[in-house]
């Protein structure tokens, strides 16, 4: 039935729904993934971020949360420099992290 | 049979173990490398959550101890292990032949200029939570600007949960320091702003919540989701500080006029030194080895020697008073098996 408007559809994050295979599949190549805190270190220093909003504390949290279109797309603006390594107070490699996305989710990214 | 007790530190833990076995009937013997008693506590100026003033708390301890033997400025030159006892040679010379070693050698505040970053020993405005203290109970330190202070920052998490710092786990204590610290600052100086940037607030203990809210109520101090990750210098001698607001998922950034930089607690390199000497075990976060984490804290490894207070890992001034109560009682029951 056509009531002439539409309900705009939620935005709320259904876990249910999200696809975790990708994710699961990153994890096993990259098990550091996880140890994320989420404290911004990595986005602070990005020389990227406050240009184009890059984020590699968003993007870990985008692809766990199944918006890989939002995380691919921040993704684009990463240059490889290597700094968001350097700061991360947990030692994760972020650098290779980002090449191991790329590669896991290329077709999405294209 | 008199057997000697040795207690290696004369922090708050040495010396309450101290003054519990005096009531018990010893004559405990405290070696203390430096010219004070009362350790790092004896440095600070007033205790969360209630502002006990440290001094009163380290005074008490002294008075209670008072009778033990105790040598000051003294460190340990070697312990050899005899048959079923230790022989410990003192840096003044004398040597104790003793059954019974009780370590309370506590932490070292991490050195925060290792952090290059933060700037510390770089920029004139960047100081640690332990000049905070020495500047409240002192009032003198030239970094801390007494008329012109429009904005305070606080960095949490220095030097712990960092494994580029190679101390990867929590100091436990200095979320609530920093709280704290920011509501005596806001005291001292009502007009200024004072941010925390934290990435977990941790208030485990008794009060602490309380404590907690009431800075963000009742003092307006402002608290920041984002790790700290540089911080600069600006032509008139201010600091600027950015992060992330990771809240907001935007690039922060403040000009400050004093940085206080909570630097975490590391194991003593002197405590590891001396647990060496008598083959303890480190456990994996750096600090002495506990027979079991849960149920014999302060137990070592190794039969006659026992723990006490921060040695074993970060811990209030309650937690590590409780655990030299419960060391005086073990080593008294120790005593008693071997008669």
């Amino acid at each position: 039935m056509d009531f002439g408007f539409k309900i705009s559809p939620s935005s709320a994050v259904n876990l249910d729904n999200v696809n975790v295979e990708k994710f699961e599949q990153l994890h096993s190549v990259e098990p550091d993934v996880y140890k994320c805190m989420a404290c911004g270190s990595c986005s602070s220093t990005c020389p990227a971020n406050r240009f184009s909003g890059m984020s590699m504390r968003k993007v870990i949290l985008a692809l766990q949360r199944g918006k890989e279109k939002e995380a691919i797309s921040m993704m684009r603006n990463c240059m490889l420099c290597g700094k968001c390594s350097m700061v991360c107070p947990r030692g994760i490699n972020t650098r290779h992290l980002i090449l191991s996305i790329s590669r896991i989710y290329k077709e999405d990214g294209k | 049979m008199k057997e000697n007790i040795v207690i290696i530190g004369g922090g708050i833990a040495g010396l309450e173990s101290a003054a519990r076995l005096i009531d018990l009937g010893y004559k405990p013997i405290i070696i203390e490398k430096s010219d004070h008693l009362g350790g790092h506590v004896a440095d600070w100026n007033c205790l969360f959550p209630d502002m006990t003033p440290a001094r009163e708390v380290v005074n008490r301890l002294i008075v209670s101890s008072a009778d033990a033997n105790i040598f000051l400025n003294t460190e340990i030159s070697f312990v050899n292990k005899l048959k079923d006892s230790y022989n410990i040679m003192l840096s003044n010379g004398i040597s104790i032949i003793t059954k019974i070693i009780l370590f309370t050698t506590g932490f070292s505040v991490f050195d925060a200029s290792k952090k290059e970053e933060y700037g510390y020993g770089i920029y004139d405005q960047v100081i640690t939570n332990r000049d905070l203290e020495h500047w409240f109970n002192t009032g003198d330190d030239k970094r801390v600007n007494n008329c012109g202070m429009n904005a305070v920052g606080f960095v949490h998490c220095v030097g712990s949960r960092d494994e580029k710092a190679r101390n990867p786990q929590c100091s436990k204590v200095c979320c609530i320091t920093a709280v704290k610290q920011a509501i005596e600052l806001k005291q001292k100086f009502p007009e200024a702003m004072v941010y925390c940037f934290y990435m977990d607030l941790r208030m485990f203990g008794k009060k602490y919540e309380d404590f907690y809210i009431g800075a963000q109520r009742d003092y307006g101090i402002r608290f920041i989701r984002g790790r700290v990750s540089e911080v600069s210098e600006n032509i008139d001698g201010r600091v600027i500080v950015k992060a992330e607001d990771t809240l907001s998922g935007k690039p922060v950034k403040v000009t400050l006029d004093l940085l206080v930089l909570m630097a975490g607690m590391v194991c003593n390199s002197d405590s590891t030194k001396v647990a060496g000497m008598v083959g303890l075990p480190l456990d994996s976060d750096g600090f002495l080895k506990s027979k079991d984490n849960v149920a014999d804290i302060i137990d070592s490894p190794r039969e006659g020697i026992f723990y006490a207070g921060a040695c074993t890992g970060p811990k209030t001034v309650p937690e590590t008073l409780a655990e030299a109560r419960a060391a005086a009682l073990k080593i008294h029951l120790f005593i008693k098996s071997l008669q």
